[in-house]
């Protein structure tokens, strides 16, 4: 594969967030933090409801990333930065962009928007072109 | 104020085996209909031994951080997950066994809008049980807010 600077992926859009996915993504992950499954703790802690754990995000995110890769064992590296909350309802649209290509290796800069176009994550990632395992 | 002595503290190691049924379930919980997850024909057509685990799965591998983190000074209420990155050596696939250790890389505090905000950074490292070999490593930063 080859990936040039400047290069956008296409746009992933995922959604929207249901309650129960926030449940099933806790079993799944091991997460039990109650603040994303338990209505009164959240609120409790001063949130209006429950919302999306960070790694919900991440792995719609880490989907889109695949698909652009093509494989995802030519992903070396991938990070994000949560900056706002994801909450039930909205809409996730995960877009990324290759910032600098070096050694065979893409740089990638990805974002992942919400239902108002607010940037909710910020990340980067590293593809190798030529390698898979 | 933030504790710095606290920084190098470990989590309990923790081993665990790469399941195909967490697997499938933690890519149905995702959303995400990418066969190699799910079918072992097409994981193997993709060149994997089979199912693979997708690209954020070793955050299953959370136990040895829960372990660290019962041993912080933090209060659920208040804590927000801030970043997450992961560095991958070799593809997690079903049958492997992992030996996990959460250790607290850093921890410090920043002026936040309601009072002072702390951040704590815990690493995991994930070596392959048999042959020690590093498989994945992930630092995350857990904020806790003022």
């Amino acid at each position: 594969m080859s990936l040039t600077p400047g290069h956008a992926f296409p746009v992933h859009t995922q959604g929207p967030i249901e309650r129960i996915q926030l449940v099933r993504y806790a079993g799944a992950s091991g997460d039990f933090n109650p603040i994303h499954v338990d209505e009164t703790f959240a609120k409790a802690a001063g949130y209006p409801t429950v919302f999306a754990q960070g790694m919900l995000t991440m792995g719609i995110l880490g989907r889109a990333l695949v698909g652009w890769a093509g494989d995802q064992g030519r992903i070396r590296s991938f990070s994000t930065r949560f900056s706002s909350i994801v909450w039930p309802g909205e809409v996730l649209t995960c877009k990324g962009r290759v910032s600098a290509v070096q050694g065979g290796v893409a740089k990638c800069d990805l974002q992942v928007l919400n239902s108002k176009g607010e940037v909710v994550a910020k990340g980067s990632a590293e593809i190798a072109m030529d390698t898979a395992p | 104020m933030v504790d710095r002595s606290l920084i190098g503290m470990e989590g309990d190691s923790v081993e665990f085996e790469v399941e195909k049924g967490a697997i499938r379930r933690f890519a149905q919980a995702i959303g995400d209909p990418n066969p190699v997850y799910t079918d072992e024909a097409a994981a193997r057509r993709a060149g994997y031994s089979g199912l693979v685990a997708p690209p954020t799965f070793a955050t299953t591998f959370n136990d040895t951080a829960y372990s660290l983190r019962a041993r912080l000074p933090l209060d659920f209420k208040r804590i927000l997950h801030g970043e997450m990155a992961f560095e991958y050596h070799q593809p997690i696939v079903a049958g492997m066994k992992l030996r996990c250790r959460a250790k607290l890389a850093d921890a410090y505090e920043k002026p936040g809008k309601s009072g002072s905000m702390e951040f704590y950074v815990i690493e995991i490292a994930g070596h392959e049980t048999v042959s020690g070999t590093l498989v994945f490593a992930s630092r995350s930063t857990v904020i806790m807010r003022g």
